[in-house]
């Protein structure tokens, strides 16, 4: 077992740095010096050396890569260029929007779609089966940006029931941010509930033509009994996988609906930091969000390991 | 139950909100498209530091007032010696900083003199090359002498880049900006908003309102929905004018249409287009009208040279630049040049993005091919703006009597005119009014006739707020949201 999880270990140690280089390669590419940028047209080339200077902007590129990479190691993820604060305290305040975001989008996904699918598998073959089915193509189909613009035009233009966006902070109180939270998260959480229900129905019907099933029946269960103490728990593993899958999507993909509900998210300070030259926030934004990555796979082959036994031998 | 304690809790704290909101009508929250990057008025050029802190915060020796004139700010009086060299400024006196701390004639002297400094990260560091020494005479006066007159100087000091700061607090203020304002900084929820608060101890006459909030909203759509729910009560640079119509018919809002100091031209390589007769050609070829129709939705002014048409010095040149494709295609045929391709390299604003579409177009109705090239603003920095690796591009100017850039042959049209040159050093040295609108007609008149540039439109400033709102800016001579005159009706 100490061999296997040093084994995964080490290929996590070599992603990382490999993620690195690419990361800092790509960025390094890209046009535009962030010094030029922030000083506009007018400024002389001297003063633009010396914001340069400032900046840490001068020495080679490999001192460069080594002064990143070596911060990262200690914990000093550096100075944003343009909000001039430490990187982690950006990175922080945002996670403190998208990760409240994407848990309550998962949720009403997840207290959506399970129900649904039980029920669409128990009905299969019937009407309420194919509307449902129906309904959840459309689901999928849909835009959230757009969804998110109809109920914006819906519940703020007409009823004027929630704001159009924005978010006022954790220091404002807890109900005031859950309901500016909550139309972003109906408009990211729809498609995502069309998806897992359908996962859900497909994982339910597949358990429900296993032997343990009949056996079940056989003993006396009733469908509802069978339903919910055999074929649920045993469908949950798929729809787990699935549920682990959206979360990531949702931290690092919920920038348009962020856009269209002005949210100063993640997504958001990656854009910004693209547009403004803020190269320093973006390395180490995309550096985290593939070290988040790769550690919940690290962690996910490390469970599996544990529950399976077979995988812990060497190949 | 407890779920019922939660909802309860729930609605009241929503009612709350709501109750709050309807009461104040002494707090403004202002839409702004671009959050500002810091918030050191002195240490950057981004447009949208000084539209959250500009005369609200931080305040120099003089300001520029809502009709483009300049006024006394920190700076009580001041005198000119003879020569127009030596500047005496009294300052007001019982100024404090937002820190409690007295502003006198030596934060003056820090803040002139930092700005100049070799090490200096001024964007607007030119401003203050004139200037040979900043003395303290007394606690409020100080005393400014240039190593050349310089007509412009207490226009210079206007600039948001100008302001006075102190030396204890400059260092943090990106983030914690302490002026002399009216306003205080509150906090900064960065992504989302910054608030400003009454200073109860200003130096001069108390705003009207007692919190201010700034609310960044990149997305058009999300803007108009944000307008609409009532989320922001005045978007002075409101990002999609084909939603005004929409406004104008609603009696809740009041749409604000005013100029900017944006001149709006083709820039052209004269190096790479260094034949007269083609820029010309490519003057003809161009429909002012529909530029600004087909990009603007109608709003902006058509200009035929460097220079704003509300200003009194102006002249209107837009004839000697008159749409006609027939003079247009003569011309190339005398310049030999029939089979033209150019590169056309467009910043991200939409003026450039959908004005370059229709440009292009009206110049191949001519006979000119040219090859667009979609660039962001850091890339259009280094390689137009910097690397002059361009033939055409589509830019605002909005920095305020900025035609003395067409006397740098560096710069990334150039051009290069000893006869404009002189026009321009010699405006250095006129303090004389009626000498000074001689030569910036002359300059004006020079650059046209030169066809230095296509010269397109005067950038418009269109704004909506809530109809109850007074005291807003109508034309932008800086960029500035000035609040210090807003005020609710009734």
């Amino acid at each position: 077992m100490l061999r296997f999880i040093l084994s995964r270990a080490l290929t996590l140690a070599l992603s990382l740095l490999v993620a690195s280089l690419v990361i800092f390669a790509v960025i390094e590419v890209i046009p535009g010096d962030p010094a030029a940028f922030m000083l506009g047209l007018n400024a002389e080339p001297d003063t633009v050396a010396a914001l340069r200077t400032e900046l840490g902007l001068d020495g080679s590129l490999p001192e460069r890569y080594l002064r990143w990479v070596g911060g990262m190691l200690t914990g000093d993820f550096g100075i944003s260029y343009t909000y001039q604060v430490p990187v982690a305290e950006l990175v922080g305040a945002r996670l403190g929007v998208s990760l409240p975001l994407a848990l309550f989008a998962l949720l009403l996904s997840t207290v959506i779609a399970l129900p649904v699918g039980l029920f669409a598998a128990a009905r299969q073959g019937r009407p309420t089966d194919w509307a449902i089915m129906g309904a959840t193509q459309f689901g999928i189909a849909i835009p959230n940006f757009w969804f998110a613009m109809i109920l914006v035009v819906i519940f703020a233009i007409q009823l004027r029931w929630f704001s159009a966006g924005g978010f006022p902070g954790w220091d404002q109180g807890f109900w005031i941010n859950i309901k500016a939270l909550l139309l972003p998260a109906i408009a990211l959480a729809l498609p995502q509930a069309a998806i897992l229900a359908r996962v859900m129905r497909s994982a339910v019907l597949e358990v429900l033509s296993q032997d343990f099933i009949r056996t079940a029946r056989a003993k006396g269960l009733n469908q509802r009994q069978t339903l919910i103490h055999h074929a649920f728990r045993n469908a949950l593993i798929p729809v787990l996988t699935i549920i682990g899958l959206q979360f990531s999507f949702l931290i690092a993909g919920a920038i348009i609906i962020e856009n269209v509900f002005f949210l100063p998210g993640l997504g958001r300070l990656i854009f910004q930091g693209i547009t403004q030259r803020d190269l320093i926030v973006v390395e180490s934004v995309v550096m985290l969000l593939v070290f988040a990555v790769i550690l919940v796979t690290f962690l996910v082959d490390i469970a599996y390991a544990l529950a399976d036994p077979r995988l812990r031998r060497p190949e | 139950m407890k779920l019922n304690k939660l909802f309860i809790t729930a609605a009241a704290s929503l009612c709350l909100s709501l109750s709050v909101a309807q009461a104040a009508q002494t707090s403004i929250t202002v839409g702004m498209q671009l959050e500002p990057p810091n918030l050191d008025p002195t240490g950057g050029a981004a447009a949208a530091i000084d539209e959250v802190v500009y005369a609200n915060v931080f305040e120099g020796l003089t300001r520029y007032q809502a009709d483009g004139s300049i006024a006394p700010a920190l700076a009580k009086s001041w005198t000119i010696s003879d020569d127009g060299l030596v500047y005496t400024f009294q300052l007001n006196s019982g100024v404090q900083f937002h820190d409690g701390s007295a502003m006198d004639a030596a934060d003056v002297k820090f803040s002139l003199d930092r700005a100049r400094a070799e090490d200096s990260t001024n964007a607007q560091k030119r401003l203050f090359t004139g200037i040979a020494s900043v003395d303290v005479v007394n606690p409020l006066t100080v005393k400014i002498t240039l190593s050349n007159p310089d007509g412009g100087f207490i226009t210079n000091l206007a600039w948001g880049d100008a302001v006075v700061v102190a030396e204890e607090s400059i260092g943090s203020a990106a983030n914690n900006p302490v002026g002399t304002g009216p306003f205080k900084f509150s906090r900064w929820v960065q992504g989302d908003r910054i608030e400003l608060v009454r200073n109860p101890d200003y130096w001069g006459k108390a705003v009207a309102l007692e919190k201010a909030t700034f609310k960044f909203i990149s997305d058009p759509a999300a803007a108009f929905a944000a307008m609409m729910a009532g989320d922001i009560d005045a978007f002075p640079g409101y990002p999609a004018p084909e939603n005004l119509p929409q406004f104008e018919a609603d009696p809740r809002f009041a749409v604000i249409v005013g100029s900017t100091e944006g001149e709006t031209i083709l820039s052209t390589n004269n190096k790479r287009v260094s034949d007269k007769r083609v820029r010309q050609a490519i003057a003809h070829a161009i429909n002012r009208q529909e530029i600004i129709d087909g990009a603007m939705f109608g709003f902006g002014t058509p200009i035929g040279t460097h220079f704003a048409p509300h200003h009194p010095d102006y002249v209107d040149l837009t004839g000697n630049s008159a749409y006609d494709p027939a003079k247009s295609k003569a011309l190339l045929k005398a310049a030999g040049a029939e089979n033209l391709t150019l590169s056309l390299k467009l910043p991200p604003p939409s003026y450039a993005r959908r004005g370059g579409e229709i440009i292009a177009a009206q110049l191949r109705e001519v006979g000119i091919q040219t090859e667009i090239e979609n660039l962001e603003w850091a890339q259009w920095l280094e390689q137009v703006f910097r690397g002059k690796d361009y033939d055409l591009t589509i830019v605002s100017h909005t920095e305020p009597m900025d035609i003395g850039i067409y006397a740098n042959p560096e710069y990334y049209f150039q051009y290069d005119n000893a006869a404009f040159q002189k026009m321009i050093a010699d405006l250095k040295l006129a303090s004389n009014p009626a000498d000074r609108t001689k030569l910036l007609q002359a300059a004006q008149k020079q650059i046209a006739g030169d066809y230095v540039n296509g010269y397109l439109f005067q950038l418009a400033r269109t704004g909506v707020a809530n109809a109850k709102i007074k005291g807003l800016w109508k034309n932008s001579p800086t960029q500035a949201n000035d609040l210090t005159g807003v005020s609710w009706a009734n």
